[in-house]
Parts: C-alpha cells; structure tokens; sequence
C-alpha cells in the first residue's frame, strides 16, 4: 500500500472549495482510492455531496451533547458515503460565539487519537473555511498532518488576493515542517484569459495551475440533488473534469516552498490582464465633492 | 557591615548587572537604583510597571490575581466565579489569608472556590451557557449570597464571550448586583492592571447603587477604610484605633468588607487609604464624583500610627483631634513595653524588603521603632507614584530594585549580608537556605495582625524570633573547620 497522503485545501471563502473537493475525491474513489475527508469549518458542508445528507452531525456538536469528546466513539462521528469514502466534520460554534479554531483543534487531535487515519487510507482531504484567520485553522497543515496544499481560486481579484496570503501562511509552516504548495487549482468564473492570469499567478508563486475546471451548470444541477457531478451524471463533459483533476493528483509531484509576491506585483499582473485599472495617484483620498469644486 | 557608600551601592549594582546580555542589562540597569533622599521625583533614578523579561524569574502575578485575588476576593458576602478553567481559581483558593467573620458556605464565602470549569467545549461553543447556568445554580445552592462577580480567566478575552450581557439578564432575574471583571490574565504586565480593571469594574457596577437613597443615616464621623485586606486580621487592629479616637468605619474595602459597606461608602466624609496602589483608583474617582477627600496612611509602628491619626484627625473636629490624642496616650505604655523589650535585641538589624503594593515602604518606620535599619527595598508590581513615596523613608545610598530577577536579589542580599529578608514564599527557601534569616512579608508568615498597636507587639515578636532564632548558629556543621570551609558562613546573631 501507498503511503497516505494528506491534503489541504484552502482558499476564498465562497470559491467552491467544498463541491471542487467532493468532486474530485469522488474522482479518486472512482479510480479505487480510498479517501477520507474532514471538513474544517463550522458550517459543515464538506461532506453533503457524498453522504446525500444536509449536514453532518459534526465532531464538536457531539461531543458537546455527549458532555465531553472523551465521551465520543468514532463510530459515532465517521460516516460512510458514496463509494466508500469515509467523511468527519470537525463542526464549532454558530458565528460570533466561541472559538471555531480551537474547534478544529480539538477535533483534528480526537481523529489521531481515535485511529481515524487507519492504514487503508490513501488520501486525506482537509477542507479549511475561507482564509486561515487563525492558528486553528493552520492545524490542518502543521507537522505531520497534511503535506500537500492545494488552493483554490479564479480569476478574480479578490480570489488571487487570498490565494497569495495562504501562501505566506503556507512559507511559514513549510520553513518548520514539511507541508508544500502542491498547485493551483482555477475553479472557473469565466474572466477574461482566466487561465493564462491564474498560470502566470502560479508560476510567479512558484507552482503550477494543475487544473482549470470550467464552469458548467450540471454542477449545480448535482447540488441540487445533493449530489457529485461523478455520481449524478457521470458521462457529462464536467466529470471527466473532474476526473483529468484527480489523476493530476494522483501524478502531481510538483511540491514547493512558494514565492508569495507583492502586492505592487500583485497589481501589476492585475493590470497587465485587465483585471483591474491602473491607479491614479492624484485622485486617492479626494471625496467626489471635493473633485466637483476642483 | 557599615552602611554602603553611594559609591558602593553603584559598584554594587554594576557588579550584578555584569553577567546579562548587552539587551538585557540595559533594560534591568533602569530598574536598579540607589536611593537619594533629595529626589523629589522617582522618575529620575528608577523605571517601573515595564514588561518583565523572559527568563529573569521575576515573581508578579496577573490581572486576574490582581483582581480576584486581591480587590474582590475579600469581600465575603459575594460569591466571585473564577470563569474558565479550574486551575486559576483553585490554586489561588484562600491562599491570602484573608480573614473575615461569617458562617462560610453560608453567608460568606470567603475561603470557596467557585469556578465554571471550562472544558474544550465551552472554548468552541462558548461559555456564556454555563455561565448562567453557573448563576442560576449558585442562587440555588447559597441563596445568601448578596451578589455575584465574574472573575474573567485568559480564554474568556480570547473567544470574545459577552460575560456582561450575561450578567444583566441575570441581575434582572434575581435582583442581585452580578459585576463583569475583565480582569483576563494576560493583560497588562502584573498584577497591578487587575486592581485598576476591579476598581473600574466597582466603579461602573457597584457605587452608584445607593445613589440618590438617603436612607442610611450619617454622621459627621465616617470614614471607610480603603486597601486594608485583612490579612491575618490587620484590618480588626486598624479599625479598633480609628473607633476609639471618635470616627465611624463605615466600610472595610475589602478585607473582612461587604457589598453593602462598598455601596455605602459614597457617604463617608473621608476615605483612609491604605494600600494606594491596589485602590488609589477608586479613591480619586470617589474624589472627583462625590467630592469625597481622601489620605494615605500608614498603621505599621508607633511612629507611623501616631502620625497616620494625627493626620486623620485634622480632617474632623476637635473631640476627633483629642480621641486622637487620647489614643496614643492611652497605647503608650504598651507598644513603649514592646520597644524596651525587642529593641535591645534587634537594634542595629539590617533588613531587605521586596514585596508588593504599599509595604515595601509602609513597613520602614516600624522597623526604625524597633532600632533597625531597612537597607534595601523594591516593589514586585510598583509604578513610580510608589517610588516617589519611598525616596524620602528610605536611608541615602540604599538599593531600589524593581520588579527584581531572582539572580539579582540573590546575588545583592550575598553582598548586602542583611540580617533578614522579608519577601515571599517564593522567595523564603532559597534565603532560608542561604543562612539568612528570612520573614514572609505577604502573608506574615501565617502569622500577623501587623497592623495598628496590637500588631506591633506581634511583628516584633516575629522579627526578633526569627532573627535571633538559635538554629542560624548551628548552620555550619559540626565537623566543619574554618579550614575546610570553601566559603565562609556569614556569622549571624
């Protein structure tokens, strides 16, 4: 048997991290791997597409009706879906209360102690809330746990925004353990020469865009169904997106310390693609009142 | 050994500060001081209240101590949850020796522990739940209780819960006054921050209840007694002198002291404090809100007790300034017993003193009532207002240490050779060990009143037992020659 390997990933929140990660992992079951996923975000949703359920019962939940997570079994908290790919929610406080991070914490250690991580397993795939706000939600990409980074993103500026303040978060953890930028994957929003912008984005990181994965409205219509687009439909043209996904996966051997640039380098690529229009000094700070008396 | 020079006081701090990094020893350099009575502003020789350094065993506490610990813990007919983990509020559990009268678990509830115990859940989920659980439950348990503090551990600042909403719903509830204290540990430097959050909290919680309600009679005599907290009774012997000459102690903040006597305290005509820098903060605030005057005084010897009344008795009338008078006369005979009988044995004594909030100067003069001379001083958690009020009590070319590092004071009280320490738990063993005879300054080394004339017989007592205690002349073994010895034993006493 392979060695297990973990996988993170990360990236604006709302980019499509949840579905882009049950589809592919659908991918790689379909192709005989054995796949866990745990989902590290409070809303657990990580998990719907394989279980065909709304929301998990989550580890923390549990653990909080059970009076304490000593008092868990994994069994209690380890759901089995579609083509046997084992799925955990580390589940945490509704927003504004308590500490989401230490949620996943307390969750990732219950799943090590417990022998979640047993040696069938090929992949973990860890699917992290939006930016990495805290230490918590580093504990995914700390020693000994996932190796491989994969973030998600699109065209758009915002979504390349955070793409690159994962990757200084990624130097930071990769300089004490050995956790790797493992690529770039481009959910698409259809931006104008999105793939180019996002291989030039990679290749200035260091890294690679290992997939571009179009838009295509069977996705949603999966959704719906709470569903994969591998398990709904599996001949349409977007599952073997999917698919082409996880064999790069599978293969990808391209794992870096990234270059995370500047934010004037940033801009630059920015308006050197259109995406955003070059600044004009004279005009920052100048209220619109101010400009009509001018 | 003769009083140092200024000269050698410098040599000597020089000599310490020798083994520390380039960093280190700049930050610590501003720390150390030699005393110089003609400063008017400590500013000028020594810094305080900085940031202590990594790795220097400095030995302050936290806000929440500062808060829980100090201010509100004392006061007996409240019930303080120390909200968090367990460990803050049981290692912390009557550990202070603060004495107060009451049935406990009953009425007062001095000596409990009263923690929410948070678990990882209550970190995830929050613990404003079992916080009101928590309440809910101690109006059950102890219905005698007349208010509630939430006393808040590290993680209650770190997931953001809202511990004063919680406390308004539940006051509405069961018609208690329930304080909030943001007093999380890891604000601020010391201790010393946790005063000023539970004198703010008092303030915004506690004193404006009986605002407005006359209903308490007055009279012109009423005084309350600030940062007296009881410990080993100090504040029963303090509280006696100021009945016999005349006044009304209408509170005690908050050794052996009530909800009720704080919410009085607006009334009082004057406000005595003693430790100014656990509650000088409610003192100006009083000052400033209800026009409330207050002084500092100082209930430690003869000397400083007769001064500390007379000064008390020029703010009242003249039947006040007689009981004061009248006082003094009437404890002569006693304490001038006390001095015929230790001062033979103690004259001449050099003492070392680092300690907390008013006592590394407070104690000074009863010391000199007893022929004895403090040499050295410094303050765990002091500001400079503190320093300031310490030049002029201590002798020329005597050492200031603040926030001292265990190596400093160590390697100072070898060169110093007093004939007693008076520091704390942490610190007694080591000198203990060292051959020098050592008094914890803290908690009286469990023994105490010190204060008012009472306690006077008492610290003398302790301080002569301890210093001409038989057991330092057998510290060197027996077989042991001057021949043998590597180092010298200090002879003692």
């Amino acid at each position: 048997m392979a060695k297990l390997r973990q996988c993170a990933i990360y990236g604006k929140g709302g980019i499509g991290k949840s579905t882009t990660t049950q589809n592919l992992v659908a991918g790689l079951a379909e192709l005989g791997k054995k796949v866990m996923i745990v989902g590290c975000d409070p809303k657990a949703d990580s998990t719907r597409l394989i279980l065909h359920a709304k929301a998990q019962n989550s580890i923390m939940q549990m653990a909080a009706d059970a009076g304490s997570v000593e008092d868990l079994e994994l069994e209690d908290v380890l759901k089995v879906g579609y083509r046997d790919i084992k799925c955990v929610e580390s589940g945490g406080p509704e927003p504004g209360v308590g500490c989401a991070g230490r949620g996943v914490i307390t969750a990732i250690n219950f799943l090590e102690e417990e022998g979640a991580y047993d040696e069938n397993l090929d992949f973990v795939f860890y699917d992290v809330l939006g930016d990495v706000v805290c230490g918590g939600f580093a504990m995914p990409i700390r020693e000994n746990k996932a190796q491989e980074i994969y973030i998600v993103c699109s065209g758009e500026m915002m979504a390349m925004y955070a793409a690159n303040n994962i990757a200084k978060g990624i130097v930071k953890y990769a300089n004490s353990g050995g956790v790797r930028l493992a690529g770039l994957i481009c959910n698409s929003r259809q931006t104008a020469r999105e793939d180019e912008l996002i291989m030039e984005l990679a290749r200035k990181m260091g890294t690679h865009m290992i997939h571009f994965v179009p838009r295509d409205n069977v996705v949603q219509r999966a959704e719906i169904r709470r569903m994969t687009v591998i398990e709904y439909e599996p001949e349409a043209k977007q599952a073997q997106e999917y698919r082409d996904l996880a064999n790069k996966i599978i293969n990808n051997t391209n794992l870096v310390i990234p270059t995370p640039i500047t934010m004037d380098e940033l801009e630059d690529l920015l308006m050197e693609f259109g995406v955003m229009e070059e600044v004009d000094e004279s005009v920052v700070g100048i209220t619109a009142a101010a400009e009509a008396t001018a | 050994m003769a009083a140092m020079t200024r000269e050698e006081t410098e040599a000597l701090i020089q000599e310490v500060l020798e083994v520390y990094p380039e960093k280190a020893k700049k930050d610590r350099a501003k720390h150390l001081a030699i005393n110089d009575q003609s400063l008017e502003k400590s500013n000028k020789c020594i810094t305080s209240n900085r940031k202590s350094l990594p790795g220097v065993m400095t030995i302050r506490g936290c806000a929440y101590a500062g808060s829980k610990g100090v201010v509100w813990g004392p006061i007996k007919d409240m019930i303080h949850i120390s909200h968090g983990p367990v460990g803050c509020g049981q290692y912390s559990r009557a550990g202070r020796r603060n004495y107060y009268v009451g049935t406990t678990g009953v009425n007062t509830f001095g000596t409990m522990n009263f923690t929410s115990d948070f678990t990882e859940k209550d970190i995830v989920f929050g613990g404003d739940k079992k916080l009101a659980k928590c309440i809910d439950e101690i109006e059950t348990l102890f219905p005698l209780n007349k208010g509630i503090s939430i006393q808040s551990e590290c993680p209650i600042g770190l997931i953001g819960d809202d511990i004063e909403a919680v406390s308004k719903v539940k006051h509405k509830e069961h018609g208690k006054t329930i304080v909030p204290v943001r007093c999380e540990g890891f604000r601020g430097v010391s201790q010393s921050l946790g005063h000023h959050i539970a004198n703010d909290a008092i303030r915004d919680w506690v004193l404006e209840n009986r605002d407005g309600d006359d209903s308490f009679p007055t009279t012109p005599y009423d005084v309350a007694v600030i940062g007296d907290y009881n410990i080993g009774g100090d504040a029963w012997a303090s509280r006696t002198l100021l009945e016999e000459m005349g006044l009304r102690v209408v509170a005690q903040w908050s050794g052996d002291g009530t909800i009720a006597e704080i919410e009085k305290t607006p009334k009082v005509k004057l406000n005595l404090i003693h430790c100014y820098r656990s509650m000088n903060y409610i003192a100006r605030h009083m000052e400033e809100k209800y026009s409330i005057p207050w002084i500092e005084y100082n209930f430690f010897g003869p000397t400083k007790i007769a001064e500390s009344l007379r000064r008390i008795a020029e703010h009242f009338d003249d039947t006040i300034k007689e009981g004061a008078e009248r006082v003094i006369a009437r404890y002569k005979a006693e304490y001038d017993a006390v001095i015929a009988k230790y001062k033979p044995r103690l004259e001449g004594k050099r003492v070392m003193l680092y300690i907390g909030g008013l006592r590394p100067r407070h104690v000074i003069g009863a010391y000199e009532d007893l022929g004895m001379e403090v040499v050295g001083t410094g303050y765990e958690f002091g500001h400079n207002d503190d320093y300031d009020r310490t030049i002029k009590e201590m002798g020329n070319a005597t050492l200031l240490y603040d926030d001292v590092t265990g190596y400093e004071f160590e390697e100072f009280v070898k060169k110093v050779q007093p004939d007693l320490v008076g520091s704390g738990i942490k610190e007694k063993y080591i000198f203990q060990k060292m051959g020098v005879p050592f008094r914890q300054m803290h908690s009286w080394d469990y023994s105490g009143p010190y204060h008012g004339y009472d306690g006077f017989a008492i610290f003398a007592r302790d301080m002569d037992m301890t210093i001409n205690n038989p057991c330092w002349k057998s510290f060197k073994a027996p077989w042991k020659t001057e021949a043998t010895e590597s180092e010298p034993v200090k002879a003692v006493a």
